[in-house]
C-alpha cells in the first residue's frame, strides 16, 4: 500500500530523517515508536505532503507520489490525523466532518460516509451541532479521526493520538483505533505510548534520531530487550 | 418625536447597509488571507468608473453595466491577489500594508491621469418616497436592501457550501488545511474574487447616490477600516453590527450638528472605545 525507500527530510539546515525505509501493507496496522524528537512527526508530515522529502522514493499502491502537495495526497487516499488533533475549533462537529469530505470523490458519498462515521462513533452524532473546540480531549480526538475518515482514505495516518489525554481517555482512544482496525482500515500510527500501541498494531518500527533502529512484528518488539528496558520500563 | 430625527435615524440605517457590505468584504479577506487591503475603497472607485463609462458613455443598459462591474471587480480582486498579495504573503505585516497602501496611491493617481479630477455622475435620478411625512431616498433604500441581501447570500454561502466551509476553516487553522484536501491558493483566489465582487456591488449602490472621482475612496475608506477594527478585525458579524452603530452616529450627529462634526463624533467614539476594548467591541 505505502512504501518508503531511503527517505531523508528536514527543516532548513536541520535534518530530521536519515534514509528511512518503511512498508505499510494493505489491511495492516503499522506502528512507529520512538522517543520525543526522533522524527516521528516529521515522518508523518513527509508522507502526507506537508513537507517535501529531500531524498528517497515514496509510492502509494505502486505509483510514485513524489513532490505532491498535501491536498493532492488526500486524493491519493492518504488521510492524516495531525498531532494535537487540530480541529477547527469554531466549526461545529458536523462542519469539521464535512470539511474532511472536501475532495470531489468524498463529496459524492458524503451522506453514506457520515452515517458510517456516526455509526462508528455515536458520541459524535450526539454532539453534531456543538462547536468542536468546546468538547473534551477524547471527544476531539474522536472527531479528528472521524474527519480524516470522511475522505474514505486507503491509509489513515495517526500522529500521537493519545498525547495530552488523561490515562482513562488514552484507553478509550486505543479502543477507537481497534474499532477502525476491525473495519479493515489500513493504519500507520505514531506513538510514544509503546506498550499500548504494540497491543493494537501488527508490526512496528523503532525510530531513533531520524533513523529506523529496529523493526518487526508487534510480538517480536514486545519481547525485545532494548524495547522492554528503554521504552516499556520493564 | 421630531420628524427630521426620524429621518436621520432611517438614513443612518440605510447608510449602514452599504458600509456593512464593504466591512464584510474587508473582514472576509483579512480573516482568510490575513492581509488588510488598504486599497479596498479604491477598488470600489474603479467599479464606479466602470459603471459610469459603460452606462453614461457607451449606453450599456444599467443592470448590465452593474453586472459587468461586479464581475470585473471580482476579476480585479483575483489580480490584486496574484500580483500584489501573493508575493508578500509570507513577509512582515508592515510590508503587506505598504504593498496594498501603494496600490491605493497607484489607483488614485492612475484614475486622475486617465479621467482627471472631474466629478462625474451617471445621471440616474430615482424618486424620493414619502412615508407619512418622512422622506426616504429610493436609491438609499435600494442600497440598504441589496446590502442586506448580499450579506445574507454571503452568510448562506459560507455556511452551506464546501468552499464556504473551507473559507471559514482556513481562517481558523491555515497550516493543516491541506490535510483536508483543500488547496490553500485556490481558496485565497476565491476569497479575493468574493472580496472584489462585494466592492463591485458596493460600487453599483454608491454610483446611484454619489459622483465618482479619483478620490471618492478616501471619503468612506477610513470609515470602513474603523468599522472593521471596532467590530474586531476578521469578525464578520462584529463588523456588520459596527456598521450600523457608526452609520447612526454619523447620521444622528449630522442632524444635531454638521456632517463634518458627525465624522468627528464617529472617530471620537472609535478612539474612546479603542481604549476600553482594544480588540474591538465583539472581541472573542
Amino acid at each position: 500500500m505505502l512504501s518508503l525507500t531511503a527517505i531523508s527530510a528536514g527543516y532548513g539546515s536541520f535534518q530530521a530523517l536519515f534514509g528511512v525505509s518503511l512498508e505499510v501493507p494493505q489491511g495492516e496496522a503499522v506502528g512507529v515508536i520512538g522517543p520525543n524528537g526522533a522524527g516521528k512527526t516529521t515522518l508523518m508530515r513527509v508522507i502526507s505532503g506537508l513537507i517535501p522529502m529531500r531524498e528517497g522514493a515514496m509510492t502509494v499502491e505502486g505509483r510514485s507520489v513524489e513532490g505532491l502537495p498535501a491536498h493532492r495526497m488526500v486524493e491519493q487516499g492518504i488521510a492524516h490525523v495531525p498531532e494535537n488533533r487540530r480541529l477547527f475549533p469554531r466549526l461545529s462537529v458536523e462542519e469539521n466532518l464535512r470539511i474532511g469530505a472536501f475532495i470531489p470523490r468524498a463529496r459524492a458519498g458524503f451522506a453514506a460516509q457520515l452515517d458510517w462515521v456516526y455509526h462508528l462513533f455515536p458520541r459524535l452524532k450526539d454532539r453534531r451541532d456543538q462547536l468542536a473546540g468546546t468538547m473534551s480531549g477524547g471527544e476531539q480526538q474522536m472527531c479528528a479521526i472521524g474527519r480524516a475518515l470522511m475522505s474514505k482514505p486507503k491509509l489513515l495516518l495517526m500522529d500521537e493520538p493519545s498525547a495530552g489525554l488523561a490515562p482513562l481517555v488514552v484507553q478509550q482512544v486505543f479502543d477507537l483505533v481497534r474499532r477502525i482496525r476491525a473495519e479493515g482500515q489500513t493504519v500507520l500510527i505514531v506513538e510514544q505510548n509503546v506498550q499500548q500501541v504494540l497491543d493494537v498494531v501488527d508490526r512496528a518500527y523503532l525510530l531513533e534520531v531520524g533513523a529506523i533502529k529496529l523493526s518487526g512484528t508487534a510480538a517480536e518488539l514486545k519481547n525485545n530487550s532494548l524495547i522492554r528496558t528503554s521504552y516499556m520500563g520493564l | 418625536m421630531d420628524l427630521y430625527l426620524v429621518e436621520a435615524i432611517i438614513n443612518g440605517i440605510l447608510l449602514g447597509g452599504v458600509l456593512a457590505l464593504l466591512a464584510l468584504g474587508l473582514n472576509l479577506i483579512f480573516g482568510v488571507i490575513d492581509v488588510v487591503w488598504i486599497a479596498y475603497a479604491d477598488i470600489v472607485m474603479c467599479g464606479m468608473y466602470v459603471i459610469y463609462f459603460l452606462y453614461a458613455s457607451y449606453g450599456v443598459p444599467l443592470p448590465l453595466a452593474f453586472l459587468i462591474a461586479i464581475v470585473a471587480m471580482a476579476g480585479f480582486g483575483m489580480l490584486v491577489h496574484i500580483l500584489i498579495i501573493s508575493p508578500v504573503l509570507n513577509s512582515a505585516p508592515i510590508n503587506q500594508l505598504l504593498a496594498t497602501g501603494g496600490l491605493l496611491f497607484f489607483l488614485q493617481s492612475f484614475a486622475t491621469l486617465l479621467f482627471g479630477t472631474d466629478f462625474r455622475n451617471i445621471g440616474v435620478r430615482l424618486p424620493v418616497l414619502e412615508v407619512g411625512s418622512v422622506y426616504i431616498s429610493f436609491s438609499r433604500l435600494i442600497a440598504f436592501g441589496v446590502g442586506l441581501v448580499g450579506a445574507i447570500v454571503l452568510y448562506v454561502f459560507l455556511k452551506r457550501t464546501y468552499i464556504g466551509t473551507a473559507i471559514r476553516a482556513i481562517a481558523q487553522d491555515r497550516d493543516i488545511i491541506g490535510l483536508m484536501g483543500v488547496d490553500q491558493r485556490r481558496i485565497y483566489l476565491v476569497t479575493s474574487a468574493i472580496g472584489g465582487a462585494l466592492a463591485g456591488l458596493a460600487a453599483c449602490l454608491l454610483a446611484l447616490q454619489y459622483d465618482v472621482h479619483p478620490y471618492i475612496g478616501n471619503t468612506f475608506g477610513p470609515v470602513i477600516f474603523m468599522i472593521c477594527v471596532l467590530g474586531g478585525l476578521g469578525n464578520m458579524i462584529g463588523g456588520f453590527i459596527a456598521s450600523f452603530i457608526i452609520s447612526q452616529i454619523i447620521s444622528i450627529g449630522g442632524y444635531y450638528s454638521s456632517t463634518e462634526l458627525a465624522y468627528v463624533f464617529a472617530f471620537g467614539f472609535f478612539i474612546v472605545l479603542m481604549f476600553i476594548r482594544p480588540r474591538g467591541l465583539f472581541a472573542r
